[in-house]
Formats: structure tokens, sequence, C-alpha cells
């Protein structure tokens, strides 16, 4: 069987256990895509060898007929997992050398329910940007093209992202923080899901923002999704913000029957500039949920406006604290120091050198508003603010409302380095539909449902009840199958 | 890209936050970030921009408003207290630039 790295999990999984194909077969046809696809620089750590040794076992396994369903799947894991013995860098010059003597939860379930890890994927730098321009490996890029630019694929999963849509691996672990599994997810034709805060465990995670942090998997299907969401998720006594709570079998319970189930439209994620085809997409989408039986209903979020600012502030204030510990003690980069440097000497010079400028930018701003006398106006006031958009969530879901449907982004994937000249912020209005769920803690999936004008893929949004992923991930099914996306990027890599 | 939220501009309060370059140079220094006399400029420019974007967040009327600790209610777990970890000083000290004799070295700190 030819191109056995294009199989979605589902198809590969039912293969596999009829024992039509084996692991090691769909792994080295991965490891055969990866190689010929260094353009895309997607996997910045490559593990063949381990890869092949677990796809072994995972062929004993699936001999003796007691598999899990992810067991012989070949996965892409991002960058900021700790993976034992590999490295794992965040994408950041100042973990150089890591070797994690550990392995995260959430990359341990997968191994041991079989899964194959192919290597590690490019990202941004600590999660911290919405194009992957801020990798020490350099950009990952989009399989998507459509002239003779290079696309980002998004950020800041963007490795996830372009290494799903280009079949180089089946599927693949993301975080997200603030949008970073749905845009990325978005600009690649893909499916990504953050689920509900406190659903993966974040032991292991390189941590960012603790309190926005969460794993999901990015996927070619919803139904991939929610295979590969079950094996991620569950409590974890090692992370207190775990939930302790059942985990439901995603897969079961995609039903493809929506009636009844009343969707929001929120009138606040109209924005001022929107590309008319964003809005028209979403609108579709509205017709499709209510083609299939669903209600749709006008909703109001009225703090939306704010959740950018927030996150601005609480995302840099809880970087500032995670990353105060890449001091060039334990681990990492550490600068070599002067004559007569001192231990504060080499804190600064190993962590200029270490951390690249957007990590530095929101470490030096999360420092200022944490600092004394700027702590209430800033840091105080955007929690404060989280919690009105939080309530305002609420508000709608004691409405009865089942879901919510926005646009994933408000725009395609953009040309690398065409942000350079811009400020800041400018890149920030990316994450402008998704911050809001982490800010609130919802879970919520990013769908792939059409081509803009030039043929490139647009995603829309999910947003889900906090625990109701099934309900999501049900909801997102329908919406795929209706939306049809079924376009793949043409291969000139 | 050139997206605005609907509503109020965000130019609202632009000017209330303006960090100078005494300011910036003493926020590299809490952050423990070498920054080179000559780049302090442009980074007060840079975070000055920045925080004249989260000044919007001065139109809220938050009175009365808890600030979110947990967006999740939830009582943090309680464990017995007992050792679950240890003995593995060579594991800790696997990754660290400089580790001599067990223990993590570093430039002196007392004269």
């Amino acid at each position: 069987m030819s191109d056995l790295n294009k199989l979605t999990i589902a198809d590969a999984r039912d293969l596999l256990r009829k024992g039509d194909v084996s692991a090691v077969a769909l792994t080295e046809a991965c490891l055969a895509a990866i190689e010929g696809a260094g353009r895309l620089n997607a996997f910045v750590h490559h593990t063949p060898d381990l890869a092949l040794e677990r796809a072994r076992a995972a062929d004993q396994r699936l001999a003796s007929g007691e598999a899990p369903a992810m067991c012989g799947i070949p996965v892409g894991i991002k960058d900021l997992f700790c993976t034992e013995g590999v490295p794992s860098q965040a994408a950041s010059r100042i973990l150089g050398g890591f070797h994690p003597q550990y392995e995260s939860t959430v990359s341990a379930q997968l191994r041991d329910a079989g899964a194959v890890m192919l290597g590690k994927l490019n990202m941004d730098e600590f999660a911290m940007g919405s194009s992957n321009e801020t990798s020490c490996y350099g950009n990952a890029v989009n399989p998507w093209k459509v002239d003779d630019r290079d696309l980002t694929p998004g950020g800041s999963s963007g490795g996830s992202a372009s290494a799903v849509a280009a079949d180089l691996c089946l599927a693949a672990t993301g975080t997200d923080t603030g949008g970073s599994i749905r845009q990325p997810a978005a600009f690649t034709g893909t499916v990504g899901i953050k689920p509900t805060y406190g659903r993966c465990s974040r032991w292991g995670i390189v941590a960012f923002a603790s309190s926005l942090d969460q794993a999901g998997p990015m996927t070619k299907t919803v139904r991939d999704a929610a295979i590969m969401l079950q094996a991620m998720c569950g409590h974890d006594p090692k992370d207190s913000t775990s939930a302790d709570l059942p985990v439901p079998d995603f897969e079961a319970m995609l039903t493809g029957d929506i009636r009844g189930q009343k969707i929001g439209i929120p009138r606040e994620y109209r924005m001022e500039g929107m590309p008319a085809e964003i809005e028209s997409l979403w609108a579709k989408g509205a017709e499709m949920l209510r083609d299939a039986g669903a209600e749709i209903v006008d909703i109001s979020l009225p703090h939306t406006k704010y959740a950018l600012p927030a996150y601005y502030v609480i995302a840099p204030a809880e970087a500032s604290s995670n990353l105060a510990r890449y001091d060039g003690v334990r681990y990492g980069h550490r600068a070599t120091l002067a004559q007569g440097d001192g231990i504060t000497q080499m804190y600064e010079k190993t962590r200029a050198e270490g951390f690249g400028p957007e990590v530095q930018r929101r470490v030096m701003i999360g420092t200022y508003v944490l600092s004394a006398g700027f702590y209430d106006a800033y840091y105080n006031r955007a929690r404060k603010v989280r919690t009105l958009i939080k309530r305002d969530f609420d508000e709608v879901f004691a409405q009865g409302i089942d879901s919510i449907l926005t646009p994933a982004t408000p725009s395609a994937a953009f040309g690398l380095g065409e942000m350079a000249e811009a400020d800041p912020v400018q890149m920030y209005l990316n994450d402008v539909f998704t911050v809001t769920v982490n800010l609130a803690g919802l879970p919520g999936i990013a769908v792939p449902a059409g081509l803009d004008r030039q043929g490139l893929p647009l995603g829309l949004q999910l947003i889900g009840r906090p625990w109701d992923e099934a309900g999501l991930l049900n909801t997102a099914h329908v919406l795929e199958a209706a939306a049809g996306f079924v376009s793949k990027p043409a291969k000139w890599w | 890209m050139g997206l605005k939220p609907q509503g109020k501009s965000r130019q609202t309060g632009e000017t209330m936050s303006e960090i100078d370059i005494e300011t910036a140079r003493k926020v590299a220094h809490l952050a423990r970030i070498a920054v080179p006399e000559e780049n302090l400029p442009a980074l007060a420019q840079e975070l000055s921009h920045i925080l004249n974007f989260m000044e919007q967040l001065n139109e809220v009327d938050v009175e009365g408003v808890e600030p979110m600790t947990s967006v999740t209610p939830m009582r943090l777990k309680r464990r017995a207290d007992g050792v679950t970890d240890g003995d593995i000083q060579d594991k800790v000290l696997a990754n660290a630039p400089d580790a001599r004799e067990g223990f993590f070295a570093v430039p002196k700190v007392v004269e």
C-alpha cells in the first residue's frame, strides 16, 4: 500500500488491527516523508531509531490483540513537551543541549498507548508567537502555497500544523495558550482542539502561562482529534490543576446528531476590517449547522474586545515568573563569562543570549506589570477583566447555549516575513478570536471550512461548555462533514 | 491585518503609560536580561507601545469584581506529606552547564 503517511488515525488503526499494514511500514512511510520535507522545517529533532523500535513493539502488541486505538500510530511531538533523552528545547537557544531525564505526562500517555514518536516539531520560542518566526530553529513553512512566497503555518504550534497538513505524520501534539493550536490548524486546513483547562496534564510541558496553557491534538479529521485527545487527557496527580474527572469515550459520542442544539453567534466577534470571505464563511457555517437541525441564536459576549489586552498582561506576567528558572545553573545554556563577572552577570548574559527578542519583550512586559506600583493597575485589573470575560460565557451557557461558532482567525495564512515591520501588537491580533477561550478555560476547536479566493484554507472555531469536549467534537464533526473540506496542499517541497 | 475590535477606539488613554529609558533599564535588570545601553531607547518605546494597547482595560468597570485566581472552581488536591521522589542526584545534575562533586557550580557569590 502506498502513501501510508496520508492515512487518518482512524483508518490506520483499523488497518493495523486487521493486520493489513504494520506499524513499522506506517512509520517508515512517515520517516521517508519527513526525509523529503526538509524545506518545511517542521521536524527539528529526528528520532527514527526510537520510532522504529516503538513501531516494532507496537506491532507485537497489535499481534496480541490488546492494542489501544493509538497503538502503532506515528505522531510528531511539539518541542515544548519534555521527552526523555530526546532534545526538548521549546525552540529556544536557552534550552540548547537539554536532554530531559523524564517524559511529560501527555507524551508518556501517548507512548504507553503505543503511539510512535517520529521526532520533535518546530514552534515559536516558548510558544510565544503566531507565525513560527520566533523559533531558534528558523521558520516552519506552511505546505500551502499560492505563489512564490513561503507562507507561515501559524504559531505557536507551526511545526505540528505543517507536519500534519503535509502528511509527515498522522497527527501531532500541540499546545494552546492563546490560540496556538487553533490558529495554525486554521492556517493549514487541519483540525486542532484545545480542551478545557485541566483536561490534559501540564506536567513536563515547558510552562509559558500556567493558568492558560493546555495541550491538545492536531489532526487531519475531527474523528482523529477525538481518538487522540482520549489518549492524551485524564487526571494526573503530578499536575495540581489537572481535573479528576472521568474521560468520556469521545469517538463513541460522534453521533452526527446535533438536532435541538443551540449554537450561539456572538455579535462582538464581527470585527471591523474583517475580510468579507471570513464573514461569509462564518454565515455559511451557521447555515450548515442549522440545516443539521441546530438552532442558531444571536448572543452577546460584551467583554470580548478586552480579552486581547487582558491576555497580553496575564500571559507575560505568568511567563516572566515561569521563565525565571532559566538562569544558566541547572540546565541549558550558560553564557561565557568575563573575568570578574559575578552571578548577576551570569544571569543577565545567559538570558540575553538565550532568549530571542519576542521572549525578552514578554518577560520584560511581565516583569513590569508585576512590579511594585503597577501590580494593581495592570495585573489585578487584567485578572478582574478575565473574571468578566468568563462571566460572559457563563451567562450564555446558562441561557441554554450548547456551543458558540466564530471564525478561527482574522485572515488566512500570511507570508513569512510580512509582519516583520509591524509592531508586536499587530501580530497579537492573530489571537483575537481564540484568546477568549483560554481566558475562560473553555474547550475550543478549529475545523477547516473552506478556501479563500487565493486558495488558502480558512477555519471556523467552535467553543464548548467546560468539560463538554464530547459535545463540541460532535458538533465539529457535523460541521466538518457539511463543509466537506477535502483539499490538500499540492506537493512542492 | 489592520483589524480593530468594534466599539471605542483603542487610542483611548494613548499617552497614559510612557516608559522612559531609566524605567526600561530598571525593568531589564529586574528581568535579569542584559540590554546594551544603545538598545534601551528602542526597548522603552516598544514597551510603551504594548502598555498603551493594554490601557483600554481602563474602560472596563471592574468595581466589586474579584480578580480571577483559578479558571475552574476547584480546591487543590491534598496528599499525604510523604517522600515521593528522590535519590536521583545524577539525573538532577545531568543537564547542568557546570556540575562538580555532586553540586551545581556557579561563579563566586560571596567574597
